[in-house]
């Protein structure tokens, strides 16, 4: 679907500007300055503005990136359990750092804050699904998921 | 009333007052970075934070109401070491270039930094490291400079209803941007230049030419000649240290001999020549049924917000040049002729209190007269700039007359400086037109002062004609709104980019507050005052042009040298 149909269901929500941004990112994982401009138009806010709530939120991106997102959590239990193993062998499998994307557009390589996992850490989630007590040599079989 | 104690002054407030108000009131200084007189509260930098008696944290005075019996501390040693450590903060990622900042020695950061004695700074310097923008002939920004107190941003937003800026990200990442963290040329920008006055450090300035002056005034075999705009003269005095309005008509042309200028000319000719070519531009609509209201084209960044967010309604907007334009289109024809001087070798240089005057004459369309019909614009600050490196004494400087041709100007032409000046001066010298009856009370009261939308009746000969003036691009906004749904009722609207008209123009010294611009308004009728001839249609050197060049209002060489047309912006988005 285009952004400008998907941007068109919220058109009537009360504040949907976030709501439809939402829904863009989901179809495109990123939101296209072509879909802030939409978005400005639509819900009759200036531009600069619409592009200062698509930048403020961290689950949105206003650049590029792979269709599947890999958030790895920053915070102190995941970093305790071992978040520095992980991030190195995500890094590692997909050829990318941190905050990069692979080449394909297949994988985005992200930190978040406490996702509220802290019993299993460390945690990751793949489009918000979480993976418990992740260790390095089960990470080729999470991705295989998304190959 | 509210009781408050504040330093163990008392003092009663009203209600809803904050602290730093109610100390304003009792001539407590409180140092503020993010407020701003004219300005919603921001509350975000912290530099005003005072002790309350009985709270554990420090408040910030800008944002905390008073209450019965409150009682304020505002200079404690708590009070100084917090300060210090904001401002130290500040500075630790703000450049520390102040020599060379377009702002030095008129920062309020700086100022501050001074009246705190920051020597040295216990936080490590770091910078961003993000590039300047000099992507508009206008404006340019410095990113790195900026403090993040967002007074540019509410400027261009609610003051000017643009919208050209934004923020981008948040928290530490957080930056100023212009739309969609574009070049400022790709936003809707109009380049009014109204962040400049907003922003408290250098962060925004104009984009500065004078070394180009320098090197024409150097070149032994270039002409160059200047023009003066109706709202420099009542605030140059300001960046040379004298008050608002003391600076003589003639004492600032012998100035401007001293830098160099071979002739000193007036834009206030040209003010002159805009009413009869306006004027009868109205009477013509009115009596052909042209398209209705017409609106005013002298303001460039009002002709820019036009052509950006209005573009359906261009037929209104009068196809007179602006006086700068049609300025420049006459002295490189009309007085170059006069005055036996080869136009080639004419370089013309404006002086103006706009910085969208800057890309006006640089606009593709204004070469009329075969060259482009304005070399240079300087802003009033540039020319402060000069002044002050020529190290002139203006106390001791002898006065000096205009050059001949186009130096001749009218107390309408002066007023065209403040908002509803335009509209007045086309009032005395169309009433006179109209009925041929002499106009024996010129001044039209209800045109003038600050106030965003004004309006007026006036009876020509039995016809009523509905006049609105509006200054601040956000009631433009208004007005136009009103004629694009065709519920306007006026025939004729008046409109000034920037709050007061162009004495509060994006070039014009630093302005802090609206007091300031109103300070220059009344500067402005005192001049018109002043004035032995106050109708446009007199001015002796515009008959002559008339006798002699243009032969009649609208005519042939009128419709080739002083009017235009305009064009859509398309801007990507708005």
């Amino acid at each position: 679907m285009s952004y400008k149909g998907i941007i068109a269901r919220y058109a009537e929500v009360p504040g949907g500007i976030i709501e439809a941004f939402h829904a863009v990112e989901k179809e495109f994982s990123f939101l296209p300055e072509e879909a802030i401009a939409e978005a400005a138009r639509v819900f009759k806010v200036p531009a600069a503005e619409a592009y200062g709530v698509a930048s403020f939120y961290s689950m949105f991106s206003t650049e590029t990136r792979g269709k599947n997102i890999i958030r790895l959590c920053e915070s102190a239990p995941c970093h305790i359990a071992g978040a520095a193993e992980v991030v190195a062998a995500l890094e590692k499998e997909l050829g990318i750092r941190m905050g990069e994307s692979t080449n394909d557009g297949l994988f985005a390589l992200e930190f978040t804050e406490c996702v509220g996992q802290c019993q299993a850490t460390p945690v990751i989630t793949i489009n918000s699904k979480p993976y418990l007590d992740v260790t390095p040599d089960i990470i080729p079989n999470i991705l295989a998921e998304y190959k | 009333m509210i009781n408050v104690t504040i330093d163990g002054i008392k003092t009663s407030v009203p209600e809803g007052s904050t602290i730093l108000k109610a100390a304003e009131s009792i001539g407590v200084k409180i140092p503020t970075l993010c407020n701003h007189p004219d300005q919603a509260v921001k509350g975000n930098c912290r530099v005003c934070v005072c002790e309350v008696e009985g709270s554990r944290l420090l408040s910030a005075a800008c944002v905390m109401p008073v209450w019965e019996g409150m009682a304020v501390k505002t200079r404690t040693p708590k009070v100084v070491e917090a300060r210090k450590t904001i401002l130290e903060l500040i500075l630790s990622n703000h450049p520390q270039d102040c020599l060379n900042c377009i702002r030095n020695q008129n920062c309020e950061l700086q100022t501050l930094a001074e009246e705190y004695f920051i020597r040295d700074n216990p936080f490590s310097q770091k910078t961003r490291g993000m590039a300047k923008d000099y992507s508009t002939p206008a404006l340019f920004r410095d990113p790195d400079k900026c403090i993040l107190c967002r007074r540019c941003v509410e400027a261009c937003s609610v003051v000017q209803s643009v919208n050209a800026l934004g923020l981008d990200q948040r928290g530490h990442h957080a930056m100023v941007v212009p739309t969609m963290g574009w070049d400022l040329i790709d936003s809707p920008c109009v380049m009014c230049g109204q962040c400049i006055h907003a922003c408290p450090v250098g962060a925004i300035g104009e984009v500065e030419e004078i070394d180009r002056l320098l090197a024409a005034i150097a070149d032994p075999d270039t002409v160059v000649v200047t023009q003066i705009a109706p709202a420099v003269r009542v605030a140059i005095g300001e960046e040379v240290g004298l008050a608002t309005g003391d600076m003589p008509m003639d004492v600032f042309a012998a100035g401007l001999r001293q830098i160099g200028f071979d002739y000193v000319l007036h834009t206030n000719f040209t003010a002159d020549l805009t009413i009869l070519e306006e004027g009868n531009e109205l009477l013509k609509r009115l009596q052909e049924g042209g398209t209705l209201p017409m609106f005013t084209s002298c303001s460039p960044g009002w002709i820019n917000f036009c052509e950006t967010f209005y573009p359906d309604l261009l037929d209104n907007l009068s196809t007179c040049k602006s006086p700068q334009q049609m300025f420049g289109a006459l002295a490189k024809t009309y007085w170059a002729e006069k005055s036996n001087i080869d136009p080639a070798k004419i370089y013309s240089v404006s002086i103006m209190p706009c910085t969208a005057k800057k890309y006006e004459c640089s606009r593709p369309e204004m070469n009329d007269s075969g060259f482009r019909d304005v070399d240079l614009v300087l802003t009033t600050r540039e020319i402060g700039r000069l002044f002050r490196m020529s190290g002139i004494d203006f106390d001791k400087l002898a006065g000096s007359h205009f050059d001949s041709w186009m130096g001749a100007y009218t107390g309408a032409a002066v007023i065209f400086g403040a908002s509803g000046g335009v509209m007045e001066a086309a009032l005395r010298t169309v009433y006179e037109v109209v009925t041929g009856q002499t106009l024996e009370n010129v001044n039209f009261e209800v045109t003038r002062g600050i106030q965003g939308i004004k309006e007026a009746e006036v009876d020509l000969n039995g016809t009523v004609v509905k006049v609105a003036i509006a200054n601040g691009l956000s009631n433009a906004r208004q007005l136009m709104d009103e004629v694009r749904a065709g519920t306007s009722p006026y025939h004729f609207i008046e409109i000034m980019a920037c709050p007061g008209g162009c004495i509060g123009g994006g070039g014009q010294p630093i302005t802090k507050s609206n007091a300031k611009r109103v300070e220059r308004i009344n500067q402005i009728y005192v001049e018109d005052e002043a004035c032995e001839i106050r109708k446009s249609h007199e001015n002796p050197e515009v008959k002559a042009i008339y006798e002699e060049f243009l032969h009649e209002p609208l005519g042939h060489q009128s419709h080739h040298l002083l009017h235009t047309h305009y064009t859509a912006k398309n801007k990507k988005v708005l």
